[in-house]
């Protein structure tokens, strides 16, 4: 019972805390606005931990945050091994693949209005479908290792980009694509200087939308089937064993991963689309 | 209207690819079959036959090209056999006065469409109110806004199987629920950002004027706020309810589901029928574009009754 007390006296202090935070003349800057969802973060784990403990839930249902420390400090390995599985090998590859694919058919697609205009509902049907669930699918076709996982993400990720790219492509301003005539600039020319850095910003969006997807395909597909590694195997037989602080470890990796690869994406689509209204100063 | 003959010619191609892709695909099934069956087929045995390439395989056994279309178990079905098996679950089973029967897909996609609502429905209300939050407190802002960015970038879907064991053991009857839960956060997120966008739509003139009629908060957001939100909400509405149904079928993907069109899938995969995969993937496709055209049409009809022009 005193975690549980403990656990709500904080949660109130927290909260104080951070109206105080945000109500005070330094509430636009950089260490409020670090600061502000941080301690928020925290009390979420706070809560969940003297939740757990004060009202002794069974650690087979929810285990407490520090016994998934724990067990995270103490299987790295395993860890590790299920990130090569999953990550490097099924989700990075298929993204590579599918995002290299998706680039070439939208630029390919573009050259017709005739295409794009058949093309692109298409498209925009497919992304909205579940198509997670061609993965019992691929890992018939392409067996239990990494390569149905990379089919699953590239079939996945495949969509949503080529619709932002085509989307993108269109995007140049009519005016720019004439001054580029007048400069009689050819296609190619008109391509590489004039619209795919306007199109950037539209393919960053797919891009991050895809980042989110390859990981979802890689970790579900291994439910359907796979070596006996990978997050997914670990998540579903972890269930199965009722092993579940190591199931939320998993959980701890996939988070750090879709949020570090997208965090990536952000700084790079900073980079890269400097000039673009949302990112000017 | 202009884009439907290029649509027309588009889709033609796509299923003529598939059509042509049948043969390579099922060409090493068709031959094990047919040498089974006595036929001489070169090079004999299926073992030998792995090492030569499809191509190959398909010109040296010219006639036996064709079984590949007709198979019980096919790497990749005909378009025909999809439809026909498509037909046979669903329009056969009404005529026959079976439309609830468990192997009738109308019954497991009522059991998925029933799931994709709840989901939808507790993830709006979370992301609305959500946004409100946001909009009218800075504390909820500066907290809510980075974690609803991060809990997108957390594959949770991996969670569903662990979602489905907790609550059966927490004692919650049915998938339901677990399912309901994993859509909902999966579409939240849209509508939130698409609400916070939309309820900040309105300009500070518009805000000012409505303080000089000495309206309250309530009556700012009511008149004023919410309907100028609207366009922005529906267009998140539709990509909200694709991302629930994602979630639910998801959800129904793990060991152990009975009903609903991802427990087909699993089942249809389980058991070695590719046409119960495909003939489910084609039904969720199918309930996938019903939603998002229905919401589409709630929205050309909302927004023409508030004087938008469409």
């Amino acid at each position: 019972m005193m975690a549980l007390v403990l656990a709500l006296v904080f949660w109130i202090l927290a909260w104080a805390c951070n109206i105080w935070l945000s109500a005070s003349r330094w509430s636009d800057g950089w260490p409020v606005r670090l600061a502000v969802p941080l301690i928020f973060g925290i009390t979420l784990l706070v809560l969940w931990e003297g939740l757990v403990r004060g009202l002794g839930v069974s650690p087979v249902i929810l285990p407490p945050p520090s016994s998934v420390l724990q067990t995270f400090a103490a299987s790295t390995e395993t860890l590790w091994i299920d990130f090569v599985q999953t990550v490097v090998k099924g989700a990075l590859r298929g993204f590579i693949i599918g995002m290299l694919a998706a680039l070439v058919c939208a630029i390919l697609i573009d050259r017709s209005v005739f295409l794009t205009r058949g093309l692109l509902p298409i498209g925009n049907f497919f992304a909205a479908l579940p198509i997670i669930g061609v993965a019992p699918i691929m890992v018939n076709w392409f067996g239990f290792d990494w390569q149905s996982k990379a089919a699953v993400v590239v079939v996945m990720v495949f969509f949503p980009i080529l619709v932002n790219t085509v989307e993108g492509l269109r995007a140049s301003d009519a005016l720019h694509r004439d001054l580029m005539r007048t400069y009689s600039a050819s296609y190619w020319q008109t391509l590489t200087k004039l619209r795919l850095p306007a199109a950037a910003p539209f393919i960053f969006n797919g891009l991050k939308i895809a980042t989110t997807l390859a990981l979802i395909g890689a970790i579900v597909a291994e439910y359907f089937g796979s070596p006996t590694r990978g997050m997914g195997f670990r998540i579903s037989t972890g269930v199965g064993s009722l092993s579940i602080d190591l199931v939320w470890a998993e959980i701890i990796v996939a988070a750090m991963v879709g949020t570090s690869v997208f965090g990536l994406m952000a700084w790079i689509e900073r980079r890269v689309t400097f000039w673009h209204p949302s990112h000017r100063k | 209207m202009r884009n439907l003959i290029p649509i027309l010619t588009a889709l033609g191609a796509l299923l003529l690819i598939w059509q042509l892709a049948v043969a390579p695909m099922n060409i090493r099934g068709a031959l094990d079959i047919a040498e089974r069956g006595g036929a001489q087929i070169t090079p004999e045995g299926s073992v030998p036959r792995r090492d030569v390439s499809v191509w190959r395989l398909m010109a040296e056994n010219s006639s036996y090209v064709a079984r590949g279309y007709a198979l019980d178990r096919p790497r990749l079905p005909t378009p025909a056999q999809v439809s026909l098996e498509l037909w046979k679950t669903t329009g056969a089973m009404v005529m026959k006065g079976r439309a609830w029967s468990k192997r009738s897909l109308i019954y497991h996609g009522w059991v998925t469409l029933q799931s994709t609502l709840w989901g939808f429905l507790l993830g709006t209300s979370l992301g609305v109110l959500g946004a409100i939050a946001i909009v009218y407190s800075r504390t909820a802002q500066l907290s809510l806004m980075p974690w609803a960015i991060i809990s997108q970038t957390i594959p949770i879907v991996a969670l569903a199987p662990m979602i489905i064991v907790v609550s059966s053991q927490i004692g919650v009857e049915g998938r339901g629920l677990p399912k309901a839960i994993i859509s909902a956060y999966l579409c939240y997120f849209p509508v939130l950002v698409g609400m916070v966008k939309g309820l900040r739509a309105p300009e500070p003139s518009q805000l000012d004027l409505l303080k000089t009629y000495d309206a309250n908060g309530l009556q700012s957001f009511l008149k004023l706020r919410l309907p100028a939100s609207l366009p922005f909400l529906f267009t998140s509405l539709k990509v909200g309810i694709a991302a629930a149904l994602v979630g639910t079928i998801v959800g129904e993907l793990p060991t152990g589901a009975i009903s609903g069109l991802g427990a087909r899938i699993l089942i249809g995969d389980q058991f070695g029928t590719p046409l119960a995969i495909w003939s489910a993937l084609f039904a969720a496709a199918f309930l996938a574009g019903m939603l998002v055209t229905l919401l589409d049409l709630v929205q050309r009809i909302a927004l023409r009754q508030m004087g938008a022009q469409a």
